[in-house]
């Protein structure tokens, strides 16, 4: 427990009861710990509203000047979005209701009073709990800015109101900054539909010029895809004695580009030094997130050179080529042409093989329409299969890799154990790129690692047991998911009554606290491994378990151990379905009309 | 014999030694289990703060512990013939079994090295982590102020004690 949030100190509180008890100020171990954890929120949430922010700006420009080279590729959506945030639909051109949508979209981030308008897709009573502990945000920033002022030297000195104000503005990422970035990403790149795709270092080409994108944003890797494609660039390639451009993601871009494009994953974020080292790589294009600062020192062992493009992320060392919405494409041309240029300096080349299949893409839409399919599109079939026992309940595991973890280790492990017991796993960010290299979302798997149930629903349904559903800002497509579960009926009314848990077993960003956060006080019980930076608080730890379960249906629990978190979130899933009655198989009853009169529905 | 020796210029007072010497010292050797186990482990080390004037205006921090004395003064006063100088590796040791509790060598130690756990009422101090090819507390240092080092080799100009 340490605390340097003034210049009295540092402070550290010796767990071991020998040396000091309360920091400088007087500030105790729950209070030091409540501070600290909200200010990840904040930074978390900060940084996946940022991305959204970025994306409504994107939208707009779509609309306004269709020669940035963005367009509205999902009409559907974006009038379902449009209703939304209440923007009128009824004969009105598209690019009118984008200018609106985009421009409500932009002002729920400054928007001081009253609540923000996605907060509406969750089920009645769980916004009823939100609205009764005070924890609707009010609008994104202003959550943010106010946890950060709470958590300054001598403002909020209890634990459980510091956490009650990270709760609203974890609840404005989620339901907030996360869902306005997916939401608009689909209406501007299309809505993620189940794709073949391949994964893991392999993918990196001997022949062609190998481009990856890097980091989080689908706002400029999107159009890297588009100059990727363009045929005076490829020829240019081939001159240079390359067969082609072969551009390949990292981290959560590319999940995105994988998801509406089919393009090769290279890696997750602990691969991205190793992209560099095959001595493959022309150009690492980064934007923001997740860039490790050793990048540039590795790309001097070799040819590769390191773009930055964001203005909000520069690296000494790497070539910055301003990226802007406004000179999108442009600028994406410049950087592909560069690495092309790049080509012939390529050295000794050391590709591995290892590469995978994988299926993804499945959106809370495309999850419907395989259900269902276009007209009778629903989650009934999921919520049957679950009542009937088919699959005992759906996990998300979730999260970034670790390196006090064997990589990807945790993911696997924890997933397989999952499927085995029956339980349908929905995965983002770099969590899914580990089990796709696993080989775990191809709907083979089924076959060889999920329970007989789960084995029998995947084979209907020609589904793997293992749903990729984006990258890190698209949990905000679980919580719409579980939301619609909870719709669809049979399974309680809530989300904390559905036999759903959540985990991040190789977390490291603050981002992973915020959507944590986000997820239990949606209801949801939330395991992390590797170690919560609040253990040292007896008293804030048992907040955020025991007393989050009491006041929000949802809670925290840290466990390092894969299996002992697997038993954690199994016995969690059972805990419920008994709850819901549906533990058991029960007799079929024909009712007669006395029995009927009798019900108390 | 292999002692542990402060480079005072180093130090800079985090106390990572003394967290991580109590963990070492714990029955799970983990951070977040030992905080909740039923004897509070605790640390053999100690940041000890040096301040000339007497002011805070200049002061300097040092990680001590048991220096292992040639004629160490524990030993001599020791009632319960606990304390031992172990001859082959001239380590100055504690038998816990023979440890009454008196804290006859927590009064003689000149460097109060020597520590009392209340909790079990036994006498302890480092025993250079027998578990470990290098005490905790030296692989804990962030800056490398705290060494293991052959106590022949070692100049007092280079480092302090």
């Amino acid at each position: 427990m340490c605390c340097r949030n003034c210049n009295m100190g540092p402070c550290r509180i010796d767990p071991f009861g020998e040396g000091a008890h309360t920091g400088v100020c007087g500030a105790t171990a729950e209070v030091i710990v409540a501070r600290n954890f909200g200010r990840m929120i904040a930074a978390g949430a900060a940084a996946h509203s940022d991305h959204g922010r970025d994306v409504a700006h994107a939208l707009l420009l779509a609309a306004e000047h269709p020669e940035s080279g963005y367009s509205i590729k999902n009409v559907n959506k974006l009038r379902k979005v449009a209703r939304i945030l209440g923007v009128a639909v009824e004969n009105r051109e598209t690019k009118e209701i984008a200018i609106d949508v985009a421009q409500k979209a932009l002002a729920v981030f400054g928007q001081q009073e009253g609540e923000i308008p996605f907060i509406h897709l969750a089920p009645e009573p769980r916004q009823a709990i939100w609205r009764r502990l005070n924890l609707v945000p009010r609008g994104i920033d202003r959550e943010i800015v106010e946890l950060m002022h709470r958590t300054t030297m001598g403002t909020d000195q209890d634990h459980r109101n510091i956490m009650l104000q990270g709760t609203r503005a974890a609840l404005s990422d989620g339901w907030g900054g996360s869902m306005i970035a997916t939401e608009l990403q689909d209406i501007l790149f299309g809505t993620p539909s189940p794709v073949r795709g391949q994964v893991n270092l392999g993918v990196l080409s001997q022949r062609d010029v190998n481009i990856v994108v890097h980091g989080h944003e689908p706002v400029l890797s999107e159009m890297l895809v588009l100059a990727a494609r363009e045929g005076e660039l490829v020829n240019l390639a081939k001159s240079k004695g390359a067969q082609g451009i072969n551009l390949v993601g990292i981290c959560c871009t590319a999940n995105e580009i994988l998801l509406r494009h089919g393009l090769p994953v290279a890696g997750n974020v602990l691969q991205q030094e190793l992209a560099v080292l095959t001595g493959a790589v022309e150009a690492m294009i980064v934007d923001v997130q997740c860039i490790m600062p050793s990048l540039p020192e590795l790309c001097k062992c070799h040819h590769t050179h390191l773009i930055t493009t964001s203005a909000k992320g520069r690296m000494p060392g790497a070539i910055h080529h301003p990226f802007s919405e406004e000179n999108a494409l442009q600028t994406a041309r410049e950087i592909v042409r560069e690495a092309i240029e790049n080509f012939p300096n390529r050295g000794r080349v050391d590709i591995p093989d290892e590469k995978m299949d994988l299926i993804a893409g499945f959106s809370h839409e495309a999850i419907t329409y395989m259900l269902g399919g276009r007209f009778r599109g629903s989650y009934l079939p999921l919520n049957d299969n679950i009542v009937n026992g088919r699959i005992r309940g759906v996990a998300g595991v979730v999260g970034c890799c670790n390196p006090k973890v064997v990589h990807d280790q945790g993911h696997v492990e924890l997933v397989k154990e999952l499927i085995a017991n029956d339980i349908l796993v929905v995965q983002t960010g770099c969590s899914a790129i580990a089990c796709a290299k696993a080989g775990l979302m191809i709907p083979e798997s089924a076959e060889q690692y999920a329970g007989k149930g789960l084995a029998e629903v995947c084979r209907t349904v020609g589904m793997p047991p293992v749903l990729h559903s984006g990258s890190c800002v698209d949990n905000s497509r679980i919580l719409i998911a579980l939301s619609e579960m909870v719709k669809t009926g049979g399974l309680g009314r809530d989300i904390s009554d559905l036999p759903v848990a959540g985990a991040a077993p190789e977390w490291m960003s603050e981002k992973a606290i915020a959507i944590g956060q986000y997820f239990v006080a949606s209801g949801v019980f939330t395991v992390f491994g590797v170690g919560l930076p609040v253990q040292g608080s007896e008293v804030f730890y048992r907040h955020l378990s025991e007393e989050h379960e009491t006041m929000l249906g949802g809670m925290w629990a840290v466990e390092p151990d894969i299996h002992r978190m697997a038993s954690l979130m199994i016995d969690h899933i059972n805990k419920k379905r008994k709850a819901l009655g549906i533990d058991k198989g029960k007799e079929r009853v024909l009712f007669d009309m006395e029995m009927r009169r009798e019900l108390a529905i | 014999m292999k002692q542990i020796f402060c480079h005072i210029e180093k130090c800079l007072g985090c106390k990572s030694c003394e967290l991580a010497c109590a963990v070492e010292h714990s029955l799970s050797k983990q951070l977040v289990a030992a905080m909740r186990e039923p004897v509070v482990p605790k640390q053999r080390i100690r940041v000890e703060l040096i301040d000339e004037h007497g002011t805070l205006s200049r002061y300097r921090t040092l990680a001590l512990q048991c220096r292992h004395c040639g004629n160490a003064l524990c030993v001599q006063a020791c009632i319960s013939g606990g304390i031992r100088k172990d001859e082959d590796s001239g380590e100055v040791r504690i038998n816990p079994e023979k440890c009454v509790g008196c804290w006859s060598c927590v009064m003689v130690c000149p460097f109060g090295a020597l520590v009392r756990h209340e909790g079990i009422h036994r006498a302890m101090k480092c025993d250079h982590c027998p578990d470990r090819e290098t005490p905790a507390c030296v692989d804990a240092c962030p800056t490398k102020a705290l060494v293991y080092l052959e106590k022949d080799g070692v100049r007092t100009r280079d480092v302090v004690l």
